[in-house]
């Protein structure tokens, strides 16, 4: 599917959200009591895990902070270990070398691992334009794949859907199994996508993952993955791709297991995920199995704009979607309200970046500053920081404009002016208390109605305290 | 205990001066039992919030300047609100990260700032609560205050010593209201569906009351908790230790 960006249609995308009562249940129950009990289980379970995200917070700093030394290392070690290193500049960039490579041995099918960087350039896109099939391995992007839809979460990429939803897509899709199956449990689902990939797996030419670190001591760039499609995808086809970004890299295999650590309890609370697989150039002589041919494509994308810019911060990133699990907004609106590739906080700071700010502000005001994601972050990135620079410069740039910035200006004039501040206030709340009466809400409040929609306002009790302290009122 | 006798400046906040002076007087009532002596400077207003978070920077920093104008001279600056007190203590200092003079100004006023219950945990003798609530509470930490302030035990310690009150902890505890400021106005169906589960979660421990630091998180669950038809009463913190849970509760009607 194309990632047109619709971040401008928020509040509808919100509006669908809320009116699902299907994926109301599912968020409610799977956040709260998946999610976040699972990270604070892993959490228990590792007493120094604030201190390693001290240590983490600093090792992404560094890295930041010498970024051309490390990938520079990083190229040198894959061309040494035999594989190819490919610079891309922007999506259009890695889309065309990752063509080539397919074109050049004749690709028709490509198998997938799943990678947030493909989603973020769009590439099964491309790639079905050229007439090369890329087939999803991963059971959630598999699944969204077939009903061409956008991932809903970083690594959930189905999280939006039931089990029920899933199995109706199964039916749907693989006609040429017994419509009268059972496909009751997950496991069913499971085996029946992994039956349902099997053969493509082995037939594939080409496959592409993505990356979770890449080494530079070593020139590995390693995955994690909880269903081993991974490994199959990197290791069958003839040709491995990996495309992944620059700000994956880690000087040392002993730093990417400090990331690790961090990684697996956050995300999903496990201790380590259950395939943690390194891959260093293509097959070696001797080796059982493996790709003749090892790329990696490596794309900024903007990022060396971001490494210099008040955003610095959001390249520690590891993608571990703790943020998303614990925000409250994304907790009620899902993924496909934020309109692009990286929904919650993390994606409403990533999103204006990749998208423009003029089509993505409403995703930091998004955002009640509740804290809570930069409180659960592993590598302590102060996500409200980053949205409120967003915000600036959104209003630097007119938004939002038109009544409501006209309010805030009437209103910031006058807190500014305490006399005339006081005066104002005195009269409103009179007016107001004269409309409520001895009632202590509002059902319905002029200038109101979205809140006064979903709760009621209370009214003021009368009189303002300045007023009323200034008549010596104690 | 420290044995202080201050001359404290009390910022009353927007939401306070406005919807319920009572939280204002509760205050008050309860600094001055901690021997301070209390001044309400006439030249404050808000503390800029809703400009800075709309990233209207120019208009907050001017609204910050008359903050700290109106509460120089005061040992120490207490605020009914986790919210308005974090962004005195946390935010003024980085408006004006290219203005050395008023960023010097503004971190004298973040180390003199405290939050009401802060305060009042630190420097009141306990005794002198002697405040009065037969029934049970619940406590909702603004996120502010929890997560900026860091304010846990503080509220808890000081409700602790009200006679008859028993103290009910709801479930999930943490997590936000949705009120946000000028996020419930923006996204009002967000926010909404937010204050939702919080307000489900406050019936669901049970108490007579919803207690909490900040007045935003307070009218925005007492509201909800209005619209879902429930008995819950609500008042800030400060008027339970005052001992003034004789006025309505918040969204309640007048006898
Ligand atoms: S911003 Fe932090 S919490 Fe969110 S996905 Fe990235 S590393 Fe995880």
């Amino acid at each position: 599917m194309t990632h047109e960006p619709h971040c401008h249609d928020f509040q509808k995308g919100a509006a669908d959200a809320l009116n699902n009562d299907q994926l109301q249940e599912l968020l409610n129950r799977t956040l709260k009591n998946g999610f976040q009990k699972k990270r604070l289980n892993g959490m228990a379970r590792l007493p120094e895990y604030d201190q390693l995200r001290d240590q983490a917070r600093d090792l992404k700093n560094h890295i930041l902070d010498h970024l051309d030394a490390y990938l520079e290392r990083f190229e040198l070690e894959v061309q040494k270990a035999g594989g190819h290193m490919h610079w891309a500049e922007d999506g259009d960039q890695a889309r065309a070398i990752i063509g080539d490579i397919c074109k050049k041995v004749g690709a028709k099918t490509v198998t997938k691992g799943k990678s947030m960087i493909a989603e973020e350039i769009d590439l099964n896109d491309y790639l079905a334009e050229q007439g090369i099939e890329p087939i999803e391995t991963d059971l959630g992007e598999y699944i969204i794949q077939l009903r061409n839809e956008l991932p809903s979460h970083i690594i959930a990429p189905a999280f939006h859907l039931s089990k029920n939803q899933v199995a109706e897509t199964f039916r749907e899709h693989h006609q040429h199994l017994d419509a009268d199956r059972s496909l009751e449990e997950p496991t069913t689902l499971l085996n029946e996508a992994r039956k349902e990939l099997r053969d493509r797996f082995l037939k594939a030419d080409v496959g592409i993952t993505g990356a979770n670190f890449l080494v530079a001591e070593t020139g590995t760039a390693m995955i994690v993955t909880n269903e081993g499609n991974g490994d199959l995808t990197q290791c069958l086809p003839p040709v491995h791709i990996a495309l992944t970004s620059i700000d994956k890299v880690v000087p040392t295999l002993e730093d990417a297991t400090l990331l690790l650590r961090l990684l697996a309890r956050t995300a999903t609370g496990q201790e380590q995920s259950v395939y943690n697989t390194f891959f260093t150039g293509p097959k070696r002589e001797g080796d059982l199995d493996g790709p003749d041919e090892f790329h990696i494509v490596l794309l900024d994308n903007g990022r060396t704009e971001l490494l210099g810019s008040e955003f610095r911060d959001i390249l520690r990133c590891i993608r571990c979607g703790a943020c998303i699990n614990h925000c409250p907004v994304y907790g009620v609106t899902s993924g496909h309200a934020y309109g692009w590739v990286y929904p919650g906080p993390m994606g409403s700071v990533l999103t204006p970046f990749f998208v423009g700010i003029e089509e993505a502000h409403l995703l930091p005001s998004a955002s009640t500053f509740c804290g809570r994601c930069q409180d659960v972050c592993p590598v302590r990135i102060p996500l409200p920081d980053l949205l409120r620079n967003w915000r600036n410069r959104a209003f630097a740039v007119g938004k939002p404009g038109g009544a409501q910035r006209l309010a805030l200006k009437v209103w910031a004039m006058l807190a500014q002016r305490p006399g005339l501040y006081h005066v104002t206030a005195r009269f409103k709340i009179w007016a107001m208390k004269s409309l409520a009466g001895k009632r202590g809400h509002f059902k319905w409040f002029i200038g109101a109605g979205g809140w006064t929609k979903a709760r009621d306002l209370p009214a003021p009790q009368g009189g303002t305290f300045q007023s009323r302290y200034q008549k010596g009122e104690r | 205990m420290e044995q202080i006798s201050p001359r404290i400046g009390l910022f009353v906040t927007c939401l306070v001066d406005l919807m319920r002076p009572s939280v204002g007087f509760a205050a008050l009532r309860l600094l001055e039992r901690a021997g301070a002596e209390v001044v309400v400077p006439p030249e404050q207003t808000c503390c800029g919030q809703p400009a800075y978070n709309s990233g209207d920077v120019e208009d907050a920093r001017a609204i910050a300047k008359t903050v700290i104008e109106a509460f120089e001279g005061f040992d120490v600056v207490v605020a009914p609100s986790g919210s308005c007190t974090g962004m005195i203590v946390e935010h003024y200092a980085k408006l004006f990260e290219n203005d050395p003079t008023w960023k010097a100004r503004a971190d004298n006023l973040s180390g003199r700032t405290q939050e009401l219950t802060q305060f009042l945990a630190q420097h009141l003798d306990l005794n002198e609560i002697s405040a009065q609530f037969d029934g049970s509470v619940t406590y909702h930490d603004s996120c502010a205050g929890l997560r900026e302030l860091g304010i846990k035990d503080q509220p808890r310690k000081l409700l602790a010593t009200v006679d008859g009150l028993v103290l009910k902890e709801m479930d999930d505890i943490e997590s936000c209201c949705g009120f946000g400021g000028l996020f419930s106005i923006k996204y009002p169906d967000v926010s909404g569906a937010i204050v939702d589960k919080k307000a489900s979660n406050v019936e669901a421990a049970e108490t007579d009351l919803l207690s909490g630091g900040d007045l935003g998180c307070l009218m925005n669950v007492a509201g909800k908790l209005k619209r879902r038809g429930s008995n819950v009463r609500v008042y800030h913190i400060a008027e339970i230790l005052a001992g003034m849970t004789d006025v309505p509760a918040l969204g309640e009607d007048e006898a």
